[in-house]
Parts: structure tokens; sequence; C-alpha cells
């Protein structure tokens, strides 16, 4: 295994995590809800329709949160390789998958995995695999 | 008051999803590709955030109510269910195809990404798949 060394960067890494976790620190202790993204944002799609208000801000946080690092002039760098058709089809798995999971990388990966739920642990393994070996299937055997 | 602090969690969220890299979908590939040159950093955005978010439970834990006075609502669940796996199994194929999880999506489609609106709305189509099956699950329960 080679490691991408120009890419790798563990500082910056560690201390994203440690803001992340810090969001799902305030969620928990002052709104006594877990920070899960598909969760918070497939209970706007759900009915009967409730506490939508704390949904709505925290969703706004998260997306207002790369408008205000532009306007600082810091702009989020999303590199996108994925053609129109993938993200489509990925998008739509994404979608009804981390709802049929009750969770995705924030719901279980890192708030399920801090309760010590083996729900949780058995989803993040899970994902992680499907996507290392979709990434292998589609990089290294039909990308080649 | 509630609202605000969810809108501060959601901003943290975003800064830290930044800050860490994961809103690129060029670097969590980058970590998901084994087999090509490694970029083992997503396993340090998991270790800080499960860190603090570990402190945040083992308080959280000894508490029926928030410190703003709400109900502390932990998950239920304790079994492992086919629904659970294939679930996951789905996301994770998701994921790996274009290397977007839920929220590094919506932080860019907040940065104006295109391709980010596409998977926003197809995630939206998703979920709204799931809701249609359920409702028709519990209909044909009832009747």
């Amino acid at each position: 295994m080679l490691i991408d060394l120009a890419n790798f960067t563990p500082g910056l890494s560690l201390v994203g995590g440690f803001i992340i976790g810090a969001s799902a620190a305030v969620l928990l202790l002052f709104n006594g809800r877990i920070a899960g993204i598909s969760g918070i944002f497939g209970g706007l799609l759900s009915l009967p329709r409730k506490d939508m208000a704390w949904r709505l801000t925290f969703l706004a946080g998260l997306v207002g949160a790369p408008v205000i690092a532009s306007l600082l002039g810091k702009p989020a760098i999303a590199d996108i390789q994925a053609s129109w058709g993938e993200i489509l089809a990925a998008g739509f798995l994404v979608g009804l998958g981390t709802r049929y999971a009750s969770g995705c990388t924030s719901g279980h990966g890192v708030c399920g995995i801090s309760r010590g739920s083996i729900r949780s642990l058995v989803a993040t393994l899970t994902f992680m695999v499907a996507g290392f070996l979709t990434v292998f299937v589609q990089r290294h055997l039909i990308g080649g | 008051m509630t609202a605000m602090t969810a809108l501060l969690a959601g901003l943290l969220f975003g800064i830290g999803l930044m800050v860490s890299g994961m809103a690129n979908p060029a670097k969590v590939l980058g970590f998901l590709d084994l087999a090509g040159t490694w970029d083992p950093s997503l396993a340090f955005v998991m270790a800080g955030a499960i860190a603090i978010g570990s402190l945040a439970f083992l308080i959280a834990k000894h508490r029926k109510r928030s410190f703003l006075g709400l109900p502390v609502q932990l998950p239920a669940s304790t079994t492992v269910t086919l629904r659970l796996v294939l679930g996951s199994a789905a996301f994770g194929v998701g994921w790996g195809l274009a290397g977007f999880c839920p929220g590094p999506a919506l932080v860019a489609l907040g940065a104006g990404y295109p391709k980010a609106i596409g998977f926003v709305a197809a995630m939206v189509a998703g979920m709204l798949v799931f809701e249609v099956a359920e409702r028709a699950k519990s209909s044909m329960q009832r009747a």
C-alpha cells in the first residue's frame, strides 16, 4: 500500500474532526438530539411534520458555512470527478440507503460509535467496506 | 434558543467538514481507494470527532434532559437487522461512486457546485422513495 503523502493532512483533518465532534456535543447537550445529517435532513420529508425549527436552523448552518467561508475569502473546494450519471445514481443510493439504515457517516460513524452502539459499528463497517469495494471496482477493474 | 444552538451546531459541522477536507469528494475517494495511493486523512477526522463525541455522550448518559431542558433522545433500537446492513451497503456504494455522503454534499451545495445540487436532488428522491414505501407498508399492516 502506498500512502498519498502529497494530499495527507493529519493535522487539519484531526482539528476538523474535533470541530465536528464539538458540533455533535452542542446538539446533544443543548438540544438532546443526535447530529446525524441524513436523519435531520430526512426528517423534513417525513410525515407528520414535527420539530421542524431546529432541523431547518441546523441545516441552514451547514449549508451557510461555505457561504460565510467564501465571503471570508476561503471558499470550500469540492473537486467532483464523478459524471452526472454517477452523481444522480449515487445521490439516490445515498438517500435511500441512509434512511433504511437510519443513519450515515455522522449519525452512525461519529455519534453511534461515540456512544458505543453495536448497530452503528456494524453500519459503519458495512458502508466503509461497500465504499472501498465500489472504488476498487470503478478505478481498478473497470477504469483501470 | 433551541433553534440558535442547532444553528451553531450546523455551522460548526460545516466548518469541521471544510477544515478536515471532507467537503471535497476527491479527498474522500482518496481515502476509499485502498489499492491506489491511499490518503488516510479521513481516519483522523473520525478519530477527532469520536474523541470529542464520546465525551459528550458520557455526559449525556447520566441526564434525562439537555441543558435547555429538552428530553435527551437516543436511538432505542439495539438489534442488527437486515435492513440496517442492506441500507448501509447501498449507502456505501453511492458514497464510493461520488465521494459524497449527506453532510459534505450539503456543504458543496452551499458552495454552489451544480453537481452537488444534482446529488442532493437525487438524495431527496431516494429518501422520498423510502417514505412512500414505509407509508405503504404501514397502511398494509393496518388493513
